[in-house]
């Protein structure tokens, strides 16, 4: 047998895996080994697969992600810090027929925005939200975030986090499934193929549930940042399996009756 | 269809107007002295006839945002608030300013700081006509007089905000917003359905996808950006102020005022005229842009101007400025809900006469 060399592993013929046609070829700004942009890519994926560019409306948070717009192929509004949901009440409101999602991270969504969060979900607003929770905020450098574990290390948790004194971690899909405005909510992951599979699926329900308009889809992805947590890639994902998903146990909280 | 004679409170003048107007969303916030707005509009459920949308937010930042994104998607939005909301919503305006949306914001003013009142004041002309939220930006301003203004600047304010794609104010205040007047109304439009080049309805093939977005972290770029929000407001300066003269021809004083002030300026007006007193008024109608150039004119020609306002001194800063030194400029005002009497105004001209 011939010798396969890297020109013939790249012939699209022979990709098993390719680039979503909704992804942009722009440079991603992620750290290596970040879980945002495999979940770009899954979002894209399901984006491209269900047919729904031309009829989507993302909004992106303040936050690692605040520049989504550039790598996924829809149009974006790009919210104020914690608002996303705000804009996206009013962008379903006004145009009903549109599929609209916010992608928001924890400190977006937990803290500053929470009353936004809590009230879009009880008011039961036909949209869908995905909510990268790595317990930490990136983009200003590793602080404390609401979801920060127990003892966990930060920027601003320096002697780890002391629940005594800042709090303990918020579970806000938990908080969420209890409000008759959600109809699907969900805990997934991405740092295996499984859970980006897994992720995938729970996407594509969540369009269906937006078409069909049951109210708030709530997809939580618990996810790493090797470099606010000061790790490799390879041991972010090591810890967050043994550390962030038995406080954040992975599956779904609340699925609508069929 | 003709337009109606009907005699309502400035706020459901403001709420009817929208309908009327084929506004696409109203977002809101109980507060007082405004909430008649929200209520009347609940009430006549437009979205059934309309198709307006009407929602009630779970806070002004919220309902600013929920602005912030039908604006994005090019649509006729609103919300209104009084002082302490309007604060709130700072954040929210001053990404629609930097995103460069349109929409329409009304402000029935109360006296503050802080909590402050539920009285009619004039206290937040610096937050509105100097930006209000953080950067350098403006909102175009609209001071109206009457209920029928309060009417009429709602199309008004919405042909402004899409004219330049800038949030547009309505500055009123507790005063207009409650007392009842005979407003005619214009017949009902109907809502757009234009699908605007700029806004996030979805990608369709044949165009690059929208972002609206007030971000840009390449400071070259964001400088631009900067000039070309500055042209905007330079070209608002050129074509876009308004203002209304009374007995300005032969006034060797001038009283200048908006809104509630204006309307007890006038009375003062004939007091003056009557005790023999040549006294004119200048009513601001856009606060920004403001009439400098006509302030400037009539400084050439006048003894003094005395600004009016129910505030501790706020566009009386923008009168100086206008005269340049040219003449005498004074302040006269009350705070904290209180409204001059036409009598004391006098009074205080006649001390600025004295000198």
């Amino acid at each position: 047998m011939a010798e396969i060399t890297f020109n013939d592993i790249i012939k699209p013929e022979n990709l098993a895996y390719t680039k979503s046609k909704l992804m942009t070829d722009n440079v991603m700004h992620y750290c290596p080994g970040c879980g945002h942009g495999t979940a770009h890519q899954a979002l894209a994926e399901v984006l491209e697969e269900e047919n729904l560019q031309s009829r989507t409306v993302g909004i992106t948070p303040v936050g690692c992600s605040v520049l989504m717009y550039n790598y996924i192929d829809v149009d974006f509004q790009e919210a104020a810090h914690g608002r996303a949901p705000a804009l996206a009440t009013a962008v379903k409101r006004l145009m009903p027929d549109r599929f609209v999602f916010t992608y928001q991270g924890d400190g977006d969504l937990a803290a500053i925005g929470t009353a936004e969060t809590i009230h879009t979900c009880n008011r039961g607003e036909n949209i869908l939200i995905v909510f990268i929770n790595n317990g930490i905020y990136g983009m200003t450098g590793g602080q404390m975030a609401p979801t920060t574990l127990p003892g966990m290390k930060s920027a601003t948790s320096p002697y780890g986090r002391d629940v005594s004194l800042m709090g303990s971690p918020i579970k806000m899909a938990d908080i969420v499934a209890m409000l008759p405005g959600t109809c699907y909510v969900t805990r997934q992951s991405v740092n295996t193929a499984g859970g980006v599979r897994k992720f995938k699926k729970a996407l594509k329900k969540a369009v269906q549930y937006q078409n069909e308009k049951r109210g708030t889809c709530f997809i939580e992805v618990v996810s790493n940042c090797p470099s606010g947590w000061k790790m490799t890639p390879v041991e972010s994902n090591k810890w967050m399996e043994e550390n962030m998903f038995p406080f954040y146990p992975l599956g779904d909280l609340k699925v609508p009756a069929e | 269809m003709e337009k109606e004679l009907k005699l309502m409170k400035g706020n459901e003048a403001i709420a009817e107007a929208a309908i009327r107007a084929g506004a696409d969303g109203y977002f809101g916030y109980p507060i007082t002295p405004q909430s008649e707005i929200l209520e009347y509009l609940m009430e006549a459920n437009p979205q059934a006839t309309t198709g307006m949308v009407v929602l009630q937010a779970e806070s002004e930042v919220a309902a600013i945002n929920m602005v912030y994104g039908g604006a994005a998607c090019g649509k006729k939005v609103m919300t209104s608030s009084s002082s302490p909301g309007i604060s709130l919503k700072q954040e929210g305006i001053t990404y629609i300013a930097g995103a460069e949306l349109p929409c329409l914001i009304v402000n029935v003013v109360r006296g503050g700081p802080g909590l402050g009142t539920i009285q009619p004041a004039q206290s937040d002309y610096f937050q509105a006509t100097k930006g209000g939220g953080h950067g350098d930006y403006h909102l175009l301003v609209l001071a109206p007089s009457s209920v029928q203004e309060m009417a009429d600047f709602v199309e008004l304010g919405f042909d402004l905000a899409f004219k330049y794609r800038n949030p547009v104010m309505i500055l009123s205040d507790g005063a207009i917003g409650q007392m009842m007047e005979k407003v005619w109304l214009n017949p009902q439009k109907k809502r757009s359905e234009e699908i605007l080049p700029w806004a996030t309805t979805g990608k369709p093939a044949s165009r690059p996808r929208n972002i609206i977005t007030s971000l840009d972290l390449d400071s070259e770029r964001q400088e631009k950006f900067n000039l070309k929000l500055i042209a905007k407001y330079r070209e608002m300066e050129e074509k876009e102020v308004r203002y209304e003269e009374f007995m300005t021809e032969d006034a060797e004083y001038l009283f200048v005022g908006y809104g509630t002030s204006a309307r007890l300026c006038q009375k003062a007006l004939q007091l003056a005229r009557a005790e023999g007193i040549k006294a004119g008024l200048l009513r601001p109608i856009t606060l920004f842009p403001f009439p400098k150039k006509r302030l400037n004119e009539l400084a050439d020609r006048v003894k003094g101007m005395l600004a009016v306002e129910m505030s501790a001194g706020q566009m009386v800063e923008d009168v100086m400025l206008s005269v340049n030194g040219k003449t005498r400029v004074r302040h006269y005002g009350r705070m904290g809900g209180m409204i001059p009497t036409p009598e004391e105004v006098v009074e205080n001209l006649k001390s600025f006469i004295k000198g």
